[in-house]
């Protein structure tokens, strides 16, 4: 079994966001690293293909600069090989032109039996790659899937709903997008991270892949105005001395909703 | 030329139009042109409802059959748009089905997605939405550059649903195409998580924890407070994400938007994530052992304190009162 994941290499989420002035991007400086969101779909295809018997899980990634720091620690977990697009006019793309660049990179490694990846990344969380990608790719999706099995020729989803979830079954090959849950992602080892050094990464560019048009000129939208919300005034912030509690009775009682 | 006709991506929740439903053809019908519906599956008990709030015309693609909507929806839109009916512009709910129908649906068309909006604005053929970002610290604005449909998803209670005493709307049968290899997925089996007392989203109390309660068993302490409020529990996405509690607790931008008359957040940190979900309560308490967390920054009444000390005490408090 084969099982590709789509993992996005994003700035540490503890350091704030921040928007380029000049340009309105998202700052995606610095060393990225792996997004915790994409973890778990890393963890989920290494589960499968052991399950499964044996086969490879392989890894598609977008970003600026050749980064590979966040894709290594993937490699580290257990994957065998990796495309990253890397590409300075894809600065600015859109998530369709996302969805294009990382369709064709599953296309370059030949496609899979599954393709899976997060719901949502954790800094720009648009979420409608996943299944973009699922159309150009020509696949059935199921999205937000808590949990994943194979049983032959299909697929044993659990996905969530607003109410608490469905049993979903879909044929193979298809795209499953994973919200974390219910697999915990494993801490690569000493031995994973050394082997990572030496697995395959392939990078190339949107030309390589036939894409285009790519970046703000393919965008289909621009930055028109960038504004402060009104902000909220934060109020009265004490230290608990042990009686804090009954700050927050009076307050209670102030509002009569007790 | 201006907006002529919009779509909106309708939903059917126990026999009625969902509220974002309506909320959607409300907004719709205050940019111009003629509003229409689309639902996925038969559109016979809500019909006359979307008309209520603006839709003249709906249309239907029949029932599903227990196929997953998103593909199976966009596929009925781009038959209809190829049939020569095309909208300017389609608004979709920011939810799963929504998501899913416009991602399958911006492939199909070639155009691009506006997502997560609050607001929406047509100002002769420019269209632009507007979405927060950064916890909803600063608001971005983009305008669509290419050429419709425009596809924009907009959170929920983003606008005021009002009716418009519009009359039956006509209904247009607008049938699944075959899906060929992207066809298969389907629900077997259905699971409702419900909890007792209020619903999250319509409580005017909500008493939601995160990762700083340390642990699952100590989520106990938010439903009892929550219970002795007559509230609603939730939970940030860190705590659904680690499995302490079902997703449909989850307050958030993946999660529920909620804007009750008090907020009491335990635990909770503040993130981006979290902030979308709740920054639009009208009063908002915070319980956190970091001082320098984001929540302090919009709440009414910070206490920095270890939530494992103060909401005993508090429900004990409260409890002593009767």
């Amino acid at each position: 079994m084969k099982v590709i994941v789509c993992v996005k290499q994003i700035p540490d989420p503890a350091t704030p966001g921040e928007l380029d002035p000049a340009t309105n991007q998202l700052k995606r400086e610095g060393k990225l690293i792996l997004d915790e969101s994409d973890s778990y779909g890393v963890e989920m295809a290494l589960q499968l293909v052991d399950a499964a018997g044996g086969g490879e899980v392989a890894i598609v990634s977008m970003a600026p600069n050749d980064e590979v720091s966040g894709m290594r620690t993937a490699l580290a977990m257990g994957a065998a090989q990796g495309v990253l697009v890397s590409d300075p006019a894809l600065a600015g793309s859109d998530a369709l032109t996302t969805a294009k660049v990382l369709a064709a990179a599953v296309q370059r490694l030949g496609g899979a039996d599954l393709v899976l990846a997060g719901t949502e990344s954790s800094d720009g969380y648009t979420g409608t790659v996943p299944e973009q990608m699922a159309e150009l790719l020509g696949l059935p999706s199921v999205t937000f899937a808590k949990s994943v099995a194979v049983d032959g020729g299909s697929l044993k989803v659990d996905r969530q709903t607003e109410a608490g979830y469905d049993e979903v079954t879909c044929p193979l090959p298809a795209l499953v997008s994973v919200t974390a849950g219910v697999v915990e992602p494993r801490y690569p080892s000493f031995k994973g991270i050394m082997a990572a050094k030496s697995k395959p990464v392939e990078t190339v560019t949107a030309a390589d892949l036939g894409v285009s048009p790519a970046g703000w000129a393919g965008a289909g939208q621009t930055i028109s105005e960038v504004a402060q919300a009104p902000a909220r005034e934060a109020g009265t912030v004490i230290e608990d001395d042990g009686e804090a509690f009954g700050k927050i009775v009076e307050y209670l009682e102030g509002l009569k909703v007790i | 030329m201006a907006i002529s006709t919009i779509w909106v991506f309708a939903q059917e929740a126990n026999g009625a139009p969902t509220s974002g439903t309506l909320e959607l053809l409300t907004k719709a019908r205050s940019l111009g042109g003629s509003v229409a519906a689309f639902v996925g599956g038969d559109a016979s008990a809500i019909a006359g409802s979307l008309g209520e709030y603006g839709a003249s015309t709906v249309y239907a693609t029949g029932d599903l059959g227990g196929a997953l909507p998103g593909v199976a929806v966009a596929s009925a839109m781009k038959a209809v748009i190829d049939g020569g009916s095309n909208p300017d512009l389609v608004m979709f709910p920011q939810n799963y089905e929504g998501r899913d129908v416009m991602s399958r649906l911006s492939v199909k068309l070639d155009r691009t997605v506006l997502t997560n909006s609050i607001d929406i604005a047509v100002d002769g053929d420019t269209v632009s939405a507007t979405t927060p970002v950064f916890g909803g610290n600063t608001l971005v604005t983009a305008t669509f550059t290419g050429t419709g449909p425009h596809l924009v998803a907009f959170r929920p209670k983003s606008f005021a649903a009002e009716p418009a005493g519009g009359g039956a709307p006509e209904v247009v049968s607008a049938p699944v195409p075959d899906l060929g290899s992207t066809a298969g997925a389907a629900v077997t089996a259905v699971h409702v998580e419900e909890s007792t007392g209020p619903k999250l989203d319509e409580a005017a109390i909500v008493v939601a924890g995160g990762r700083g309660l340390g642990e699952a068993e100590k989520f106990a302490m938010v439903d009892e407070l929550a219970s002795v409020l007559k509230g609603a529990a939730g939970a940030s996405r860190a705590i659904v994400d680690a499995g302490w509690v079902p997703y449909s607790m989850q307050v958030g931008q993946t999660g529920k938007v909620v804007k009750p008359n008090v907020y009491i957040a335990a635990g909770i940190s503040g993130a981006t994530q979290h902030m979308v979900g709740m920054k639009g309560s009208k009063n908002i308490i915070a319980i956190n052992k970091d001082a320098e967390a984001p929540i302090f920054g919009v709440a009414d009444l910070g206490i920095v304190g270890d939530v494992h000390k103060v909401l005993p005490k508090l429900i004990e408090a409260l409890q002593a009162r009767g």
